[in-house]
């Protein structure tokens, strides 16, 4: 971390960027929030650490506005994302400065939880230059040891691997944590019946209250007027009164990003409710890579993505009611 | 809050029999929005179009409903009379209550009902209309006929006679199509060569056709009076400027093994030919495939002989693209393969031929220089078999649906023909039904038969068995006899269905032209509108709309070259004004929409934009309203939902829905 | 056992028709005389292309029982390509309706040239009588929405 603020201080010094976009502590040990820093002062205040799971292109979005280069900090899987945006004109590369920092895996406060682990009062372990093996957990209740693998978040078990796909430069190691089948929760829950299929989603969607986070932190989500906020479909809803809202929205979100999704897990990770939202990106991600090839979203800044292309030879739709 | 007037068409009884008209009526008063409804006979009629008309201006009417036919009829008459009113024409919506409603329903009830909810569909999107205003397209004065058969040549003709230039592009050697291997022509027995020939001079010799042989149409963009079409020009190593068509390429050949198409493969050709004796152009093509130059790059004999040294064996292919107001699709036929029918024995014996293989026997310019003989041995025939309907009328896959049409006439003509040259030659024809509607058709089959003593049998040949003697022995049932038939013959000639060209379906891909299940091409409608394809700019001369006779063919060249020239004659169009339309404060900027857009017409642009008082410069998409063809793929793409389509909006299209669903 | 169980369910229907190929198909179904249940209710759009899966999702809410998508054929779209754009995207939808536990039977596409009049009506019978076998469609629809 100390040479990813000492780099960010040259480069702010030289003016080479005119901010950096990292993360600063919060108010909790495992809740760092993204940020700006436009001294080198400031810079004191950055963290980087296990925590910050936040993808930070999609705020380049807005940073591209910005007066002059912003110096940007992607974690490999980030950096799919930040391709996407480029595709689709949204980030500009040129105001971007990327700092691949180095990635072991990110943290999930909430499987901490689960494993009936409150009252945090200090975690260590969760430096990137630590091993990331183990996480040291102080509580008010005393001390824990945890394996730093089973406090990682879901996506961070089907990683993408350790390269970056667009940078300036790389600071620090990063580590490829892939330990579990991408598809395998799909899978399970397409063996179910019909019926059990309903129950499960109704089950999950129920629990939305619409608070809008996974569209707010979605990279692919990031029109600058959503269709549920416009009158352009009579689709403007503030709060599902309904079933079929929470479905609607979900179903719509997920095809909105069909094809442009990277799978960068964002929306189960800031999502309140827990809801694993990620279950519907990760369908249509596996649908396309059966029906017309294996595409990954953001790999590149120039392909053509699924739903914008096709070939003469496409499934039929019908393919559907045959599968079963 | 729009003004809406419904008005509901009895259309006689097609609709009043099956729809509580007056019920439509009452129900439709109660509609949001709606001011005045009422009930006639015949809206489309003259009394009709007025009734909507003065309602417009007595109740000043912002939107207008007509229940009656489908759009497809009538959409074009009610938008004018709305106009006529001063009204915007694109305030006006369809509810189809007959295709879609009285015709196919016959509780009176249930389709009173529905009619009902078609109703308010319609006025459910009315009251989302927006008055739109057409733009206007060039026409580019020429016109491009594919294919250079009698269809092509006589619309080509006909479209140049009116002044416009026109080009033919035919991807044989030589123009002259299906009729220049045939014979002689039913019913007057005119001799086929001597009637097209002059109408193949006539077309190459006409200072506004130009003609493209041994070229094929490789790309279509455009649309109705601004087509551009990428024309592939195949090398033919022959420079047409220097050829005088001697022939002595041909003779000095050494490849000569070659089946030729011209005869039907009846004899053999060289690998340097010209198709046939009146070739239009008159200049060889080396068919690369069977030269032996191009395949061992030895020999040079045909470059040796040739005395203005027209060959060139370095000539590549050509691009042509040339930009045409109207298209002409004159693809015509083929006959089917026979490769499904063993039961004749076609593939088994040379003396089992088809109808068109006859022609080339009869021909003086054929392969046995007009002598009818038997292909195995060269014998004159004695006994002569004609079995009709093969690969037409076909209850299974095997063959094709429909009547051929041509071949009750074409095989009377045959057996007449024979009987006349050869009057000791016996000849047998089984049929399931003559049909010979037609002018002097009736009178030529009974001539035939009367006259020249055919023998018709109504019956099917079941089988055909080559005898170990060479003779072929038929297999029959006789239907009005009800009895089996066992007849020797040593000929025996199928009437093979036609079928469109295989070539077609790539085209009608390319022109975006709709085709039917048996790949001929279909009529924008199939009473009023024959000659047209739904797609605008295209029209449809000969077999490829289906099947036909000469005059027939003639016949409606010469419609769809009217219907050509009527379009050229414009100067402009009035385009479509039902296009894609971007919201610049909602558009992203993220191009995904252009990349669908199979018209080209989104670009982007950097825009100033006022967003609720936020002012920067935005990248957004632009439609070109006078590319669009208003296909909606764009508004689909739109996560936003900035994209939207005017006259078919994303709220008009939900109103339907929620009416309908109400 | 209630009163509306005894009524004979009569599904809602919305059939979506591209211009140049279905909707004059479903015409010369018409003009043939051609008959398929009343429960089929069409909107006329310019091309498969121009529905969005927004509209189908509306219908569901709205309480339609089923929905279904006809165009031109592949290679015969009157604008080239839009039936292979609707192609996809039916497809995924569609699948992921049912991986949401939507019985898929509901949603269909089936491309129907202007020629082929018989192939509506028939379409139209086997979607009816595959909504009825079904029911109704309880899954998606918005509960205020019923009357």
């Amino acid at each position: 971390m100390q040479e990813l603020i000492s780099r960010a201080k040259e480069l702010l010094a030289d003016n080479t960027v005119a901010r950096v976009l990292g993360w600063r502590a919060g108010d909790l040990p495992y809740n760092p929030e993204a940020a700006y820093f436009e001294t080198p002062e400031s810079l004191d205040e950055f963290v980087y650490d296990g925590f910050c799971g936040a993808n930070l292109s999609k705020m380049m979005i807005e940073a591209s506005k910005l007066e002059g280069k912003t110096l940007v900090c992607l974690k490999p899987c980030d950096t799919y994302s930040f391709n996407q945006l480029i595709k689709e004109h949204r980030v500009d590369r040129e105001k971007a400065y990327i700092i691949g920092v180095g990635c072991k895996g990110k943290l999930d406060v909430e499987k901490l939880r689960k494993m009936g682990i409150k009252g945090i009062q200090k975690i260590t372990g969760a430096k990137l230059t630590d091993d990331c093996e183990n996480l040291e957990i102080e509580t008010i209740y005393g001390s824990k040891t945890v394996s730093y693998k089973d406090a990682m978040l879901e996506r961070c078990h089907v990683c993408k691997g350790k390269e970056h796909m667009i940078y300036d430069e790389i600071i620090g190691e990063s580590k490829d944590t892939k330990d579990a089948d991408r598809f395998a929760e799909v899978e399970r829950i397409e063996a179910m019946s019909p019926k059990e299929r309903f129950e499960f989603f109704q089950k999950e969607l129920s629990k939305c209250i619409r608070c809008n986070a996974c569209r707010n932190a979605c990279p692919a989500c990031s029109c600058r007027r959503c269709v549920f906020d416009s009158t352009k479909f009579d689709s403007a809803q503030k709060a599902n009164v309904d079933d079929f809202e929470e479905k609607m929205f979900h179903i719509i979100r997920a095809f909105h990003v069909a094809g442009r999704c990277t799978d960068c897990g964002e929306c189960s990770r800031v999502c309140p409710q827990g809801i694993p939202l990620h279950l519907f990106n990760r369908k249509f991600i596996k649908d396309i890579d059966q029906f017309y090839g294996e595409y990954q979203a953001g790999a590149d800044a120039e392909s053509k993505g699924p739903l914008t292309s096709f070939t003469f030879e496409d499934v039929e739709p019908g393919i559907v009611a045959e599968r079963g | 809050m729009q003004r809406i007037g419904v008005f509901v068409c009895h259309c006689g009884t097609n609709i009043a029999a099956t729809v509580d008209v007056k019920k439509v009526v009452e129900m439709a008063k109660m509609e949001p929005g709606v001011v005045h409804a009422e009930d006639y006979q015949y809206m489309c009629s003259e009394a009709g179009q007025s009734k909507i008309i003065n309602a417009i201006k007595e109740k000043h009417l912002t939107g207008v409903v007509v229940c009656s036919c489908s759009p497809r009829m009538h959409e074009a008459t009610f938008r004018k009379a709305a106009e006529k009113a001063g009204l915007n024409p694109y305030m006006v919506e369809i509810a189809n209550i007959r295709e879609h409603c009285s015709w196919i329903h016959k509780d009176m009830e249930e389709a009173t009902k529905k009619a009902v909810i078609l109703a308010r569909a319609a006025i459910a999107k009315v009251n989302l209309d927006a008055p739109l205003q057409p733009g206007e397209s060039q026409v580019t004065k020429r016109a491009l006929v594919i294919g250079g058969g009698i269809a092509g040549i006589q619309s080509a003709l006909d479209i140049a006679d009116a002044g416009y230039e026109v080009d033919i592009v035919e991807k044989l050697p030589s123009i002259g199509g299906r009729m220049s291997q045939l014979d002689k022509t039913f019913p007057t027995l005119d001799c086929s060569a001597c009637i097209l020939t002059p109408k193949m001079v006539e077309a190459a010799a006409h200072e506004k056709i130009n003609i493209y042989t041994y070229s094929e149409v490789e790309k279509v963009s455009g649309f109705v009076g601004d087509f551009t079409v990428d024309i592939r020009k195949k090398a033919r190593s022959v420079d047409m400027s220097k050829c005088t068509g001697c022939g002595v390429c041909s003779q000095k050949c050494p490849s000569k093994k070659i089946p030729n198409e011209f005869n039907r493969g009846l004899n053999n050709r060289s690998a340097i030919y010209i198709p046939f004796a009146q070739a239009i152009p008159n200049v060889p093509v080396i068919d690369r495939e069977n030269c032996i130059k191009f395949k061992t790059g030895k020999c040079g004999a045909c470059a040796k002989n040739c005395a203005a040294g027209a060959i060139d064996y370095e000539q590549q292919d050509e691009i042509v693209t040339k930009k045409y107001g109207a298209i002409v699709v004159a693809t015509g036929f083929d006959v089917i393969k026979l490769d499904q029918y063993d039961e004749y024995a076609y593939s088994q014996s040379k003396d089992v031929i088809t109808s068109l293989e006859l022609e080339r026997l009869m021909n003086a310019a054929g392969p046995t220089k007009g002598h009818l003989e038997r292909l195995s041995d060269g014998k004159a025939p004695k006994n002569i078999v004609f079995v009709q309907c093969v690969g037409s009328r076909c209850s299974d896959n095997r063959g094709k649906s429909y009547c051929s049409k041509i071949c009750c006439m074409y095989t009377a003509k045959h057996a007449m023909l024979i009987r006349d040259k050869y009057p000791d030659t016996n000849v047998t024809v089984f049929y399931i039904d003559v049909r010979t509607p037609g002018k002097n058709f009736d009178e030529f089959y009974r001539r035939a038969v009367e006259e020249y003593g055919v023998n018709y049998i109504k019956g099917q040949v079941g089988k055909v068995i080559p005898q170990p003697d060479g003779t072929l022995m038929v297999q029959a049932s006789d239907l009005l006899d009800n009895k089996q038939i066992l007849m020797e013959a040593d000929m025996v000639v199928l009437a093979a269905a036609i079928e469109p060209n295989k070539d077609v379906r790539k085209i009608a891909t390319m022109l975006t032209a709709s085709i039917d299940t048996n790949n001929f091409l279909t009529e924008a409608h199939a009473k009023l509108r024959p000659v047209e394809s739904p797609t605008a700019g295209i029209f449809l001369s000969g077999v490829c709309q289906g099947p036909k006779d000469i005059p027939e063919t003639v016949a409606q060249a010469g419609a769809a070259a009217v219907k050509a020239i009527g379009l050229l004659a414009k100067d402009k169009l009035t385009t479509n004004p039902c296009t894609a339309k971007a919201d610049p404060l909602a558009c992203n900027g993220c191009s995904q929409c252009m990349n669908v857009c199979p018209y080209g017409a989104i670009s982007y642009e950097d825009v100033q934009v006022n967003d609720h008082g936020v002012r920067e410069t935005r990248r957004v998409a632009v439609v070109n309203n006078a590319l669009c063809q208003g296909c909606g793929a764009c508004t689909v793409t739109c996560p936003s939902g900035a994209m939207d389509l005017q006259g078919f909006s994303n709220r008009q299209i939900i109103a339907e829905v929620d009416a309908i669903c109400r | 056992m209630s009163i509306e169980a005894k009524e004979e369910f009569r599904p809602k229907i919305v059939a979506f028709c591209c211009n140049w190929c279905s909707y004059a198909g479903a015409d010369l179904a018409g003009s043939s005389r051609l008959v398929y249940p009343a429960d089929v209710k069409i909107i006329r759009v310019p091309c498969s292309c121009r529905v969005n899966p927004m509209f189908i999702l509306r219908a569901f809410e709205k309480g339609a029982d089923g929905v279904i998508l006809c165009g031109c054929h592949p290679g015969d779209c009157h604008y080239t390509t839009g039936n292979y754009y609707a192609r996809r995207r039916m497809t995924l939808l569609f699948s992921m309706l049912d991986f949401i536990g939507v019985e898929n039977g509901r949603t269909r596409v089936e491309w129907v040239s202007a020629a082929e009049g018989v192939k509506f009506s028939q379409t139209m019978n086997e979607f009816v009588e595959k909504i009825h076998s079904l029911g109704k469609n309880v899954r998606l629809e918005d509960i205020r929405c019923r009357n």
